[in-house]
């Protein structure tokens, strides 16, 4: 079984899944916060359109889940936000 | 780095595209076919990698699938291309430049002498309560993650909307072992009894339709006419919906709203085209039977700018098959066109075909339209746009208070519309709401306004820059 790291713990996925396919499949529905509200989000539409499911991947925030695809050397995060709380001054 | 130029590029892989793409190659051309998937077929074939076997049964007529891919087998292919801006004309030549998905330094720049745009569509959305929740999806994200991953969305799931693309996606959960606890049609399919015309002329749908009531029978999956899902509820994540009959104008019937426990929701009200690319063109356009902003094409399916074409649901939501036989047609008149001769009549084999294709998409949009009631649902605390969250208070606000008389200024004066997706989730309901503050009808215009994305798709500053050693900023 492959799989990627979400939050310090392994996310198993098969050939070809998405990442935001895999999560949902994992029992995870949300990934990411929204900026004015703090309001949870995961995958709404599935193909790239909505924007919902940004998370960050391997440090870079605002991926779109529904669109990467899933591979075992990941490092998938919880976006916070913009994604971008690190360049806060 | 520009490419010889190309005699044809189809943007789009789905049904449209790839009928383009197999047609113009027959007509000798030299072809590219771009596509933001990894694999051909679009949003209507979608599957993974080398896998379509394993959700075959999902799918519906493969074999034209096949077909297609087969017969645009010479094209030079660019999956997993977003192309994000196209500039040109036939006198000059177009460029049309993308990213690549994959690659985070990748990018290609294409030249040709005639377009065809196929850019398919999405699901129409409007707003209602807490509509925001985890485990609220649209009807194609649900089938997506079906098709595409062999996921289903919840193990509890109410599907609701209005339209015949809300039986494949409850047939296909239930199929896949999901409880659909209920199929929530706004409006009455007796609506189709007036349409046995339309309908009779395109046997092949009439037995689609058929097979899908057939799964919804053997999986005891209930379908409600003339209910609708008008609020979600939750904390963190949807635990139930509320759903209840609808008067003719989809006004909520008083007493007859039910709490229905569900896990998920997929909900989907017809089809938005995606227009930001022929609009960068700038095309001519009109509002199609559906109240959806089209683009106009003629007999050729050539648009208002020479040397662009556009097939499929760009120019008139009407289904998979329609959207071949307007891609056949497109590519065969670009084709004959980079020879320097005028199109050949339309074949009438193909002539009929579209013809009886958009009868039917036309009984399609009178039985399942969307009425203004839906606006009566929301209280001024709900979310209209979901990435700046904007409630419809303030869209409405942004009339009665600051004067906006369009939605794009209603866009511009309450941010609903200018966050991630750029209004292409909320730009409808923008500029339903807007109008209705207005006391206006939703014109041509009013949707131009909140459909023009002069950047269709996201791209780095490295990337625009050229610079490969910068990739993360977008």
């Amino acid at each position: 079984m492959t799989e990627f790291e979400f939050d310090e713990r392994d996310v198993p996925f098969t050939d070809g899944q998405t990442v935001g396919a895999a999560l949902v499949a994992a029992g995870v529905r949300s990934w990411r916060t929204t900026r004015r509200e703090s309001r949870p989000r995961g995958v709404f539409c599935g193909i790239g359109v909505c924007f919902d499911c940004l998370v960050t991947i391997d440090d870079v925030p605002n991926q779109r889940a529904c669109l990467v695809p899933a591979a075992e050397t990941m490092v998938v995060r919880t976006q916070e936000g913009d994604g971008r709380g690190h360049l806060a001054v | 780095m520009a490419t010889s130029p190309y005699d044809v590029a189809v943007v789009g892989a789905g049904p449209a595209g790839l009928a383009a793409a197999a047609a113009a190659l027959a007509g000798g051309a030299r072809v590219a076919l771009i596509d933001a998937g990894r694999q051909p077929g679009g949003q209507y074939w979608r599957h993974r990698p080398g896998d379509l076997g394993a959700v075959a049964d999902l799918h519906h007529d493969l074999r034209t699938f096949r077909a297609l891919v087969a017969g645009a087998a010479g094209a030079v292919t660019f999956p997993g291309h977003h192309v994000w801006t196209m500039s040109g004309s036939a006198a000059d030549g177009f460029v049309v430049r993308s990213v690549a998905g994959d690659d985070p330094r990748g990018t290609a720049e294409l030249a040709a002498r005639s377009l065809v745009l196929a850019p398919g569509a999405y699901d129409r959305q409007v707003p209602f309560r807490s509509w925001d929740l985890p485990g609220v999806y649209t009807a194609g994200g649900a089938q997506a993650l079906l098709k595409g991953n062999e996921v289903l969305v919840g193990r509890r799931v109410v599907v609701g909307g209005t339209g015949p693309f809300l039986l494949p996606v409850a047939a296909g959960l239930a199929a896949r072992g999901a409880r659909v606890v209920g199929v929530y049609e706004a409006n009455g399919p007796a609506g189709w009894a007036r349409h046995a015309g339309a309908v009779a002329r395109v046997a092949a749908k009439l037995t689609e339709g058929a097979g899908y009531a057939a799964a919804l029978a053997r999986h005891r999956v209930p379908f409600h006419a003339r209910q609708a899902v008008v609020a979600a509820h939750g904390d963190d994540v949807v635990e139930a919906v509320t759903v209840a009959k609808l008067d003719h104008e989809w006004r909520v019937v008083p007493g007859s709203e039910r709490v229905v426990e569900c896990d998920a929701v997929a909900v989907g009200w017809g089809f938005t085209p995606q227009l930001e690319l022929p609009l960068a063109l700038g095309v001519g356009t009109r509002v199609d039977a559906d109240g959806s902003l089209v683009v106009e094409v003629d007999e050729h399916q050539r648009t208002t700018v020479p040397g662009v074409y556009v097939a499929g649901e760009a120019c008139g939501v009407g289904g998979a098959a329609l959207a071949v036989a307007e891609g056949e047609i497109a590519g065969t008149a670009a084709a004959t066109a980079t020879t320097g001769a005028g199109p050949a009549a339309v074949p009438a084999r193909l002539r009929r075909r579209r013809r009886a294709l958009r009868r039917f998409a036309a009984a399609m949009h009178a039985v399942h339209p969307v009425r203004d009631g839906w606006q009566t649902w929301l209280g001024d605390d709900t979310l209209v746009c979901r990435c700046e969250e904007v409630t419809a208070g303030e869209v409405r606000a942004a009339v009665e208070d600051l004067g906006a008389t369009d939605p794009r200024t209603a866009k511009l004066l309450s941010r609903a519309g200018m966050g991630w997706c750029q209004g292409r989730v909320c730009g409808y309901a923008t500029a339903c709401l807007t109008a209705s503050a207005c006391g206006s009808a939703v014109s041509a215009l009013d949707l131009q306004g909140v459909s023009e994305r002069p950047i269709a798709a996201p791209i780095s500053l490295g990337r625009l820059a050229g610079d490969a050693g910068h990739t993360g900023q977008q």
